[in-house]
């Protein structure tokens, strides 16, 4: 299985040999409600980790995904573009916004597990 | 991620309405509005109630706006006293109707949007019903009883609640109750007892669609709102919908789309004064206002059509082809009916015709966008038989 992260503000990465996946979660996606409408980045481009990968709206408001580790955006979710509504779906699965080929590894020791990611929502409500 | 946007709440503690616990029951998500602790959406979310609200009824608890009776000898003395205020017709009113009207300031700023209602029946000579923004009500009854004559008195009704059942089953969902209703035009005001409760049910509200408001005792709303959500066809929707409902409709919001710095001819409000209101020249600001009638506004508010995906927010530079800024956006969202993003907004007036092509400045990227119509979708009053 492979390995998924989470940092405090709601998104996750799931690394796949160097590749990381990257979406929000389903915590997220109550949160904001209906998605209406996603913005991805350009494939090709750089991110460095804490940088604004995408955006998702909802009918009230928008909201930044920011990039949870840095690398180069190798394939976005284009299907999100036509169907917003995926992410509120299947936020962990079919709902992922980019993938980024890593740039440095390390970083992801940095974020939450599962459980600790659960700890960190338990205590939000 | 970043943390959605919430709305401005007030420093200090937050005022429930009769309708909290209810909310809280029925699973809404609280947020501050207005000072007041208020539902902004129930479980199904803002999308699925704005639907549900243009396929069959909303209900909303407004119980955060403001209500008044101005009362006086008889109904000239009191018309001719707020007309003093405003620059709607209100002595033309008949008894039992409503204007839509705005309180202005000496600039022909508008300070307040409110309803007015000549209350009908002959023991009401005299009474007018006053509806007005919840996160103004505090400064206009103030401003509206300092300029009142003597004999003509402002009443706070701080003991009545108000609840809007919206949507095109909502004369159905309502006539269940209160068959005396049915027949009632729009933009009229019935007193009428519902249920037990001593009810002024207003043919009126700010989805586009048809409609009630209904001004309840405040010990008797929750079993009211009960009554009416215990009908299949009614659901309650949350203040994130109301929103989105009335920016489709092309209606202002107070503060954002409307303020002291805009007149009623920028805010392209310009119909809402009569001519005996134009001739008569004796409402606030009216130099300036009537002014902007004959000689034009520098810039204008108008309905926008993004044309692709982006919604654009309140605050987004709008530009000409050439980039140059000419206005920004006082409301911008999706629109679910619409199925994709809507906007109003202040752009200089030679870009305000319909059709004109302009650009909207989201995240930094120049996006295509057109002047539009507004209502962005088709209203559904019920203008009586």
């Amino acid at each position: 299985m492979s390995d998924i992260r989470f940092t405090d503000q709601h998104e996750w990465v799931r690394v796949e040999g160097d590749v990381a996946t990257i979406g929000i979660s389903n915590y997220a996606q109550e949160q904001l409600g209906d998605v209406v409408f996603v913005e991805l980045p350009e494939t090709g481009k750089t991110l460095a980790a804490g940088d604004e990968a995408a955006v998702v709206e909802s009918v009230k408001a928008a909201s930044e995904v920011y990039a949870p580790v840095s690398g180069e955006v190798v394939e976005v979710n284009g299907a999100l573009e036509d169907e917003p509504g995926g992410v509120n779906e299947d936020a962990m699965g079919n709902g992922w916004f980019v993938k980024l080929k890593l740039s440095d590894t390390s970083e992801l020791d940095k974020l939450m597990d599962e459980a600790a990611y659960k700890e960190f929502c338990d205590g939000l409500d | 991620m970043s943390e959605a946007i919430a709305d401005t709440g007030a420093e200090a503690p937050l005022k429930n309405t009769p309708l909290h616990e209810l909310h809280v029951e029925l699973g809404a998500k609280m947020v501050p509005f207005a000072g007041y602790d208020m539902p902004v959406q129930y479980k199904d979310g803002v999308l699925t109630e704005h639907l549900h609200t243009r396929q069959a009824a909303g209900l909303f608890d407004v119980s955060h706006m403001g209500q008044a009776f101005l009362t006086g000898p008889d109904h000239e003395t009191v018309a001719r006293a707020m007309e003093k205020l405003v620059p709607g017709d209100v002595l033309v009113l008949e008894p039992g109707s409503t204007r839509y009207t705005l309180l202005l300031n000496e600039k022909g700023g508008i300070r307040d949007d409110l309803m007015i209602t000549r209350m009908a029946g002959a023991e009401n000579d005299g009474k007018l019903f006053l509806v007005v923004n919840a996160a103004c009500k505090d400064a206009d009854f103030a401003h509206i009883a300092a300029n009142m004559p003597a004999g003509v008195t402002l009443s706070v009704l701080a003991d009545r609640a108000l609840i809007a059942l919206q949507g095109p089953k909502a004369a159905a969902a309502m006539a269940e109750l209160a068959p005396q209703t049915a027949d009632q035009a729009f933009m009229t005001v019935n007193e009428t007892d519902i249920d037990g409760a001593a009810c002024l049910v207003s043919r009126s509200g700010y989805t586009g669609e048809d409609g009630f408001e209904i001004s309840v005792p405040a010990d008797k709303v929750e079993a009211l709102t009960r009554k009416l959500l215990s009908d299949e066809r009614v659901k309650p929707i949350g203040l994130g919908a109301r929103d989105s409902l009335r920016l489709e409709a092309g209606l202002c919001l107070y503060g954002h789309d409307l303020d002291e710095d805009t007149t009623p001819i920028e805010g392209a409000l310009t119909w809402t004064i009569s001519k005996r209101r134009r001739a008569e020249d004796e409402f606030p600001g009216a130099e300036i206002v009537l002014g902007q009638i004959t000689n034009g506004v520098s810039r204008k508010r108008i309905g926008i059509l993004p044309e692709g995906k982006a919604p654009a927010r309140e605050g987004t530079d709008i530009t000409d082809m050439d980039g140059n800024k000419i206005g920004v956006v006082t409301s911008g969202g999706y629109g679910p009916s619409v199925g994709g993003p809507i906007a109003m907004g202040y752009v200089e007036t030679d870009f305000a015709k319909d059709g004109t092509p302009l650009q909207l400045v989201v995240r930094g990227k120049a996006r295509p966008a057109r002047v539009a119509k507004m209502p962005f979708v088709e209203k559904r009053f019920y203008r009586g038989k």
